[in-house]
């Protein structure tokens, strides 16, 4: 392909008017950015929020533009899942109405968005605003290096999207597997977009998962003990590490594909001595614990959602404990289970399939906990603990599936088959994603001061969980059909009532996305009724109920001492929740910076740049990034002081608000 | 604690404030789990090389090429780079700005010069038409030298900045915490040079 200097590979022919799908989607994109910058341009709402939230090291401000980021991004997942629904459910004999290079491209954003640009944010959203609170903490070790990885993770998300106005996405999957994803067999700029996505939001990634783990280590509030740790700050402890771990192979198997492609090595090709399976080592090294790291928080999040709406203790916390810990170092032993067809020696298949089935123990271990705590418990069906329940049962089916493909002769069989595809979804789904949403509905109080709409909130739940089962469910028999993964059409007429059933079942799910756009602008509108300043809507057990809804800035005017596990619980049960002090301490915070989203910004340009093989661009960025960082190693003045009168001032408003609740329930 | 039992070898955070020296603990064992998290890295680097040696798909060999006695060279420039840069630490430790920012001077242009070393190993080996195009196994050499390289040329800025920094704020708290994670990472190199020598050079050296 011919390049330029001054644009490099980009051209006229980069703007997607060769397909009318391709064309409205990018329409749908650019329309909506433009609308929201008019928005906020007709509110004159630019200052403020530059003010309070582009610029802001505000832990808890950080989380909820991560949530926000993943509930965009999770529509946009979602509607590449719906297409191609549509497209298998009529693609019978027959092209239906996509390419084949379109459909490609749509289940390799599908999986990428969900996983990274969906699932990533949403549990660090969550973690972000929770884990610190928890800890009775002020603030995360590194409230700008915080900032930072947030914005590095918008710069991905920003590059798929991206992808959709100008030029392709990749078409190798959400796992990049070359040779297909080497220039030989992918020569466009998709690959390239994927890559640089990836290894962007990589850094970013990786510089939370440092983040927390030293928040978690080093910053909890005097007297708790590792062991008087809420059990989602274990599961976020874990999943950290994980990150710390993994993602260095993610950044590894993405840079050197790069390396394949842009400077003709030869690591992964086919010629010169390459060899893919290093990349299939490498990648799952990464992608095995990714998986966990999805996972391991949201079952933090059921063990903290279960036990307050059971109205009891958490049983077996220390056996929750040790599972979560065998599960985060099992999850490295297991990865060679992603390819046990390619060819390796039987023994090693036998060892990677029974350390896999191995992890189903501590899994399991967790699930009779769940529903040891639930035992004899007084349940509230509010529905936090709703997406709890269905988790459980719906979990245990995909468990189980999961089991029967960690055996290699049966996965020979199945191996890509639609049956993968089932029992994978059959785990995030529940797994992660209701998890998120139970963090989402349980939390939420926390963070904005109002509830969550109920009645909005049922009909979401019952839509997801009814489209959830038709559509995947389906998806198992496919698998016994022998229905491979990934196809855009197909002549089996026997495989098509199933693919409608499955198409029918993503459109319940479509409504249950819609009753949760509505629960928010109902919730919102309604807020007068459901406000509780005072901050502890669930009775819950630990820290972070132990302060206002929303929290101060400073989280705690007075770091709380822990003496023991669920700590906010024990305070009340000796009569004294809220220690009110006599006087009050001024507080340090760190100020607002641009350099996070400054280093996004470069970051975006130089992953562009390097996409569309525009080099000085490229230089400018690299130049860009690196000039950031070094300019702001020479700020000085970086914190700022909340004076003792202010901090009063806003305690005795919170005071009040406690003293009238109580005084209304008493 | 008091000031004259905590002091240990290499730099020394003073701390007029408690949350001074609690900022410092918290910043430098968050570095020690960057550290970890890039060693990584390079253990996944080092394990496709090991992966790759043979597959020289007909090109020259590790033995045909290499230069022990160059990469001895490098080591050796590389070692003494880190035993100045302990002299800086001592110079600082002992409050003598004119000292520290003599034997980091050094230590950066010992960094340098093996830089050039090692770009002069490239491009001895590219003339024998030895690239990383060549083979696997060269691609993965080069990849994972240049990783080094290119984290020692960043220990290089970071030197720079911190000399000036040095003359800008003299030694504060921020600068001492800064030069003491500096010094971390520019010992790691050196440690991570050492697997490198030991993985690439000597075994073939022994064949
Ligand atoms: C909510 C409704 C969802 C629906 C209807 C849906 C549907 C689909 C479909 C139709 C495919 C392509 C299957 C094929 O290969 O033929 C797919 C692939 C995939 N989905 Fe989903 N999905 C949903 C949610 C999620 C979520 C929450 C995740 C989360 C992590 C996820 C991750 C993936 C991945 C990783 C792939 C594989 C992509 C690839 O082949 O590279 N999906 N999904
Ligand atoms: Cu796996």
């Amino acid at each position: 392909m011919n390049s330029s200097f001054i644009l490099g590979k980009l051209t006229f022919d980069a703007l997607p008017f060769y397909s009318v799908i391709a064309a409205s989607g990018a329409a749908v994109i650019v329309l909506g950015g433009l609308s929201v910058v008019a928005l906020i341009t007709w509110l004159e709402a630019w200052g403020t929020l530059w003010r309070n939230w582009l610029t802001t090291t505000d832990h808890k401000k950080i989380g909820i533009m991560y949530v926000v980021l993943a509930l965009v991004m999770l529509l946009r997942g979602f509607v590449d899942a719906l297409m191609m629904r549509a497209q298998q459910a009529i693609a019978m004999n027959d092209p239906g109405y996509l390419t084949p290079d379109h459909f490609q491209q749509i289940f390799s954003s599908h999986g990428t968005i969900m996983v990274f640009f969906m699932g990533m944010p949403f549990l660090f959203g969550l973690m972000n605003y929770v884990v610190p609170l928890q800890l009775g903490a002020r603030d995360v070790a590194f409230p700008l290096l915080n900032a930072i990885s947030f914005w590095l993770t918008a710069a991905g998300a920003a590059l798929v999207m991206v992808s959709l106005v100008i030029g392709v996405f990749s078409t190798g999957g959400w796992t990049g597997y070359p040779p297909y994803t080497e220039l030989s067999y992918s020569p466009t700029v998709g690959v390239d977009y994927w890559i640089m996505a990836l290894l962007i939001s990589g850094v970013g990634t990786t510089l939370s998962g440092i983040n927390f783990v030293v928040t978690i280590y080093k910053l909890r509030a005097p007297g708790m003990k590792l062991m008087h740790m809420p059990l989602f700050c274990w599961t976020a402890l874990c999943a950290n590490l994980l990150v710390i771990f993994a993602v260095p192979g993610l950044t590894v198997a993405g840079g050197l594909l790069a390396l394949d492609r842009y400077l003709g090595m030869h690591f992964f090709t086919n010629d010169g001595g390459g060899n893919v399976m290093n990349y299939a080592n490498i990648f799952w090294i990464f992608g095995h614990p990714e998986v966990y790291i999805l996972i391991l928080p949201a079952f933090g999040i059921f063990s903290s959602v279960i036990p307050t709406f059971s109205q009891k203790r958490l049983f077996g916390y220390t056996v929750l404990v040790y599972a979560t810990m065998c599960i985060a170092v099992l999850s490295f032993t297991v990865w060679l289970h992603h390819f046990f067809t390619m060819g390796a020696d039987a023994n090693v298949n036998a060892f990677f399939g029974v350390m896999t089935m191995i992890i189903a123990v501590p899994t399991g271990v967790k699930v009779y906990d769940w529903i040891l705590t639930m035992f004899r418990g007084r349940l509230l069906f509010d529905t936090p603990m709703l997406w709890s329940l269905a988790f459980i049962v719906t979990f245990v089916i995909g468990g189980m599936t999961g089991v029967i493909l960690a055996i290699p002769p049966l996965d020979y069989v199945f191996h890509n088959t639609l049956f993968l595809v089932a029992h994978f979804h059959n785990m995030l789904i529940p797994g992660m994603l209701f998890g998120l949403f139970a963090g989402y509905a349980y939390w939420f109080p926390k963070a904005t001061g109002f509830r969550l709409d109920e009645k909005w909130g049922r009909r979401a739940f019952f839509f997801w969980v009814a489209g959830f089962y038709l559509a995947f469910m389906p998806l198992y028999v496919l698998g016994f059909l022998g229905m491979s993964r990934r196809m855009a059409y197909y002549d089996q007429p026997g495989w098509q009532i199933y693919l409608i059933v499955a198409a029918f079942g993503a459109f319940l799910v479509l409504c249950g996305i819609i009753s949760q756009i509505v629960q928010l602008t109902v919730s919102i509108r309604d807020r007068a009724c459901t406000t509780d300043f005072a901050g502890d809507p669930w009775n819950a057990p630990t820290l972070e109920w132990a302060t206002s809804s929303p929290p101060p800035e400073y989280n705690f005017a007075v770091q709380p001492e822990v003496h023991s596990l669920d700590a906010f619980r024990a305070a009340k049960e000796a009569g004294c929740p809220y220690p009110w002090p006599e006087r009050y301490e001024p507080i340090e915070m760190p100020r607002n910076s641009m350099t996070g989203i400054a280093l996004g910004a470069v970051s975006f340009v130089l992953g562009f740049a390097v996409v569309w093989h525009i080099w000085w661009l490229a230089a400018l960025g690299l130049l860009g990034v690196v000039g950031t960082v070094i300019a702001r190693s020479f700020a000085t003045d970086t914190t700022r002081i909340i004076s003792a009168e202010d901090v009063a001032a806003t305690e005795t408003r919170w005071k009040t608000a406690v003293l009238a609740a109580r005084g209304a329930s008493a | 604690m008091s000031d004259a039992t905590s002091r240990h070898p290499g730099i020394n955070l003073s701390h007029a404030r408690r949350e001074d020296e609690r900022h410092a603990e918290v910043t430098v064992f968050g570095f020690w789990v960057y550290l970890m998290s890039d060693a990584i890295i390079f253990a996944l680097l080092f394990a496709t090389y090991a992966a790759m040696v043979g597959r020289t798909a007909g090109g020259p060999s590790g033995p045909e090429l290499f230069d022990i006695a160059n990469a001895f060279v490098e080591t050796m420039v590389l070692l003494t780079s880190s035993f100045t840069f302990g002299l800086a630490a001592v110079s600082l430790k002992e409050g003598r700005v004119g000292a520290s920012q003599l034997w980091l001077g050094v230590t950066f242009i010992l960094g340098l010069a093996f830089l050039g070393l090692e770009l002069r190993e490239f491009a001895g080996l590219a003339a024998q038409n030895a690239t990383p195009q060549t083979s696997g196994f060269l691609s993965s050499f080069f990849v994972l030298l240049s990783t080094h390289g290119l984290h020692v040329l960043a220990g290089c800025i970071w030197i720079v900045v911190m000399m000036v920094q040095i003359v800008i704020f003299g030694l504060s708290r921020q600068v001492r915490s800064r030069l003491m994670r500096l010094s971390l990472f520019w010992h790691f190199l050196d440690l991570i040079w050492i697997v490198i020598f030991t993985i690439v050079y000597l075994p073939a050296v022994a064949s």
